[in-house]
């Protein structure tokens, strides 16, 4: 028996020692990112090493002081601008759509819950040409409602069945017990079934802040004023401006935009990893 | 209807009207003005005139076009199923006998948080540039350096990499399928004298194909979408004579460039019927090979 467990906890070591290496190598790129944003720009090319043998701030001063006078200040205040309403949207709306398909009774339910679930899978380049053109004759080009306005409607179907899923699980006595007490359909809502959806309120507001951080083609499309870029298209327009001679102003910027995502990814990641787990959330 | 049913519906209403909203006028109402739109000359300054199939015929001698397709159907059907195999790999790999499998789980799961973003493209932009460590780490081996990204037999690669690495999340979704496998089917199993490979192959991979099959839905029609990594690399162009062109690269310099609404929108319904059909065929599949659980 004791030579069984010997041999089982000498696999364990030679499967934690692959992962650690598999670990190291995923990561080395992102690391080495690291690394060169805090080396001298004339050291960054062709040196593999993780840790700067000359250490330096200058790139992130470099980087910071952004271009045409606005600084990576401003474009960091405007894409926490975006995340925060593009969350407060889905939140609200997707919650309340949620409950409607979770607990009442309606005509079509399943019809409109089924039109749902298909807007799922359908690619958003289909309605992405009207809906420019609709903003554009509303003159939202250069302002943050075409990002924002569309989570006020529900349009992150992804969320409305997350929530639909997990009101489905909470037990219906609770709702009948508030009904005897005289409660309506908005107080059920608002003071049973919107405190005990604290786990999915959570998971949609990471996933909407990393959705929205990453996001590029929308903004692409819609934000070209220098004052109004995000952190992605200011490292897109930063890029191209500066090109090769200031990579390491890039990459410092490119870390820094980084580090609101990770931060929150190591907050929640237990939250993150049951909501793929359970729901399938992509990326 | 009687009273109760108008009354319920009218509740309904108010919980439900912002997605109404939404539906009518960011889907349906979009989706319908854009099929419209791919039978017009539309191009944002005069009114469109009908111009019937034209848009679609012409794709057919668009030399982008076609690239865009070849380019496109080469990044998902290469990609996908590199992605999920080692995705799958790992997760039978870090399934049994391992000590901090949260730790594991979470380093793995970093590429898929961080990869779809700007910052990442231009990482990868610089490691397979001319000047970038991958040429660094091959020279150890003697190979001559040039920029992966610039050569056009090898760029699309670069892409295939990126994606591939972000393996996590569908991963982490297989993982949480194992672990919902009856450990009782194993021990019925090793009482049959069956061994490992056939454990697998006759517990573990059936027990899985839903999941795979989910995966498989999710990637490929995530892939087709995939723009920023291509935009990024290719700066805004298709890359080396077009080698990274990716579909929805070629509908945005079509629609936002040269502002051929028409045309974009008819490529548009074109990628809309690709994947109605990938996930059709692959729903057809299904039948023959993902075992639900009776």
């Amino acid at each position: 028996m004791s030579r069984v467990y010997a041999a089982n906890k000498g696999v364990t070591a030679i499967k934690t020692a692959i992962a650690v290496i598999a670990s190291v190598a995923m990561l080395y790129p992102l690391l080495w990112m690291l690394a060169s944003s805090f080396k001298p720009q004339h050291l960054i090319f062709q040196d593999l090493s993780l840790w700067p043998d000359v250490f330096t701030l200058e790139n992130y001063v470099n980087g910071w002081n952004g271009f045409t006078n606005i600084t990576f200040g401003t474009f960091f205040k405007n894409s926490f601008v975006v995340v925060l309403f593009c969350i407060i949207g889905n939140l609200l709306t997707c919650s309340m759509a949620a409950y409607a398909f979770a607990r009442l009774p309606f005509t079509g339910r399943n019809f409109w819950f089924a039109l749902m679930f298909a807007s799922l899978l359908l690619p958003h380049h289909v309605v992405l040409i009207p809906q420019y053109i609709l903003f554009d004759s509303l003159e939202w080009i250069n302002t943050y409602m075409p990002l924002i306005v569309p989570k006020f409607l529900a349009s992150d179907a992804f969320f409305i069945f997350l929530m639909v899923q997990f009101i489905r699980g909470l037990p219906l006595e609770l709702d009948q017990a508030a009904k005897v007490d005289g409660c309506n359909h908005i107080q059920i809502y608002g003071r049973i079934i919107v405190p005990l959806l604290l786990p999915a309120i959570v998971t949609t507001s990471i996933f909407t802040l990393i959705w929205t951080w990453n996001d590029f083609f929308s903004q692409l499309i819609y934000i070209s004023d220098p004052r109004k870029l995000t952190v992605a298209l200011a490292l897109r327009a930063f890029m191209d401006t500066m090109g090769q001679s200031a990579m390491g102003s890039l990459f410092a910027m490119s870390i820094l935009s980084l580090i609101p995502i990770f931060v929150f990814f190591l907050v929640f990641q237990r939250w993150l990893i049951e909501g793929i787990a359970t729901y399938g959330v992509k990326g | 209807m009687n009273r109760q049913t108008i009354r319920n519906n009218g509740t309904a209403l108010l919980f439900l009207g912002p997605w109404f909203i939404g539906l009518i006028v960011l889907s349906l109402g979009p989706m319908a003005a854009s099929l419209y739109l791919s039978f017009t000359d539309y191009n944002m300054l005069q009114a469109p005139n009908g111009i019937g199939f034209e848009n679609y015929v012409r794709m057919e001698s668009d030399p982008r076009f076609l690239k865009a397709l070849e380019v496109t159907f080469t990044y998902v059907l290469l990609g996908v199923p590199l992605q999920l195999l080692t995705a799958f790999s790992l997760a039978l790999f870090l399934n049994r006998g391992l000590k901090g499998l949260a730790l594991f789980r979470a380093i793995f799961y970093i590429p898929s948080i961080l990869g779809p973003s700007v910052a990442v493209a231009i990482l990868w932009r610089q490691m397979f540039g001319l000047e970038g460590i991958f040429n660094e780490l091959l020279s150890v081996f003697g190979v001559m350096p040039k920029s992966w990204v610039a050569d056009p037999s090898t760029s699309l690669y670069t892409l295939i990499t990126l994606l591939v690495w972000q393996f996590g999340s569908p991963m982490i979704i297989f993982l949480a399928g194992l672990k919902q496998i009856p450990e009782t089917l194993y021990e019925a199993a090793a009482i049959d004298g069956a061994g490992p490979f056939r454990k697998f192959w006759n517990i573990t991979l059936p027990s899985l194909t839903p999941i795979i099959f989910f995966n498989l839905v999710m990637q490929i029609i995530n892939a087709f979408q995939a723009f920023t990594p291509a935009y990024i690399v290719g700066g805004g162009q298709g890359g080396a004579i077009d080698s990274t062109l990716f579909y929805t690269l070629y509908l945005y310099i079509k629609a936002f460039t040269e502002f051929k609404m028409g045309y974009a929108s008819a490529l548009a319904w074109v990628l809309l019927v690709i994947c109605g059909v990938f996930t059709w065929l692959l729903f057809l599949s299904s039948r023959k090979w993902v075992h639900y659980e009776s």
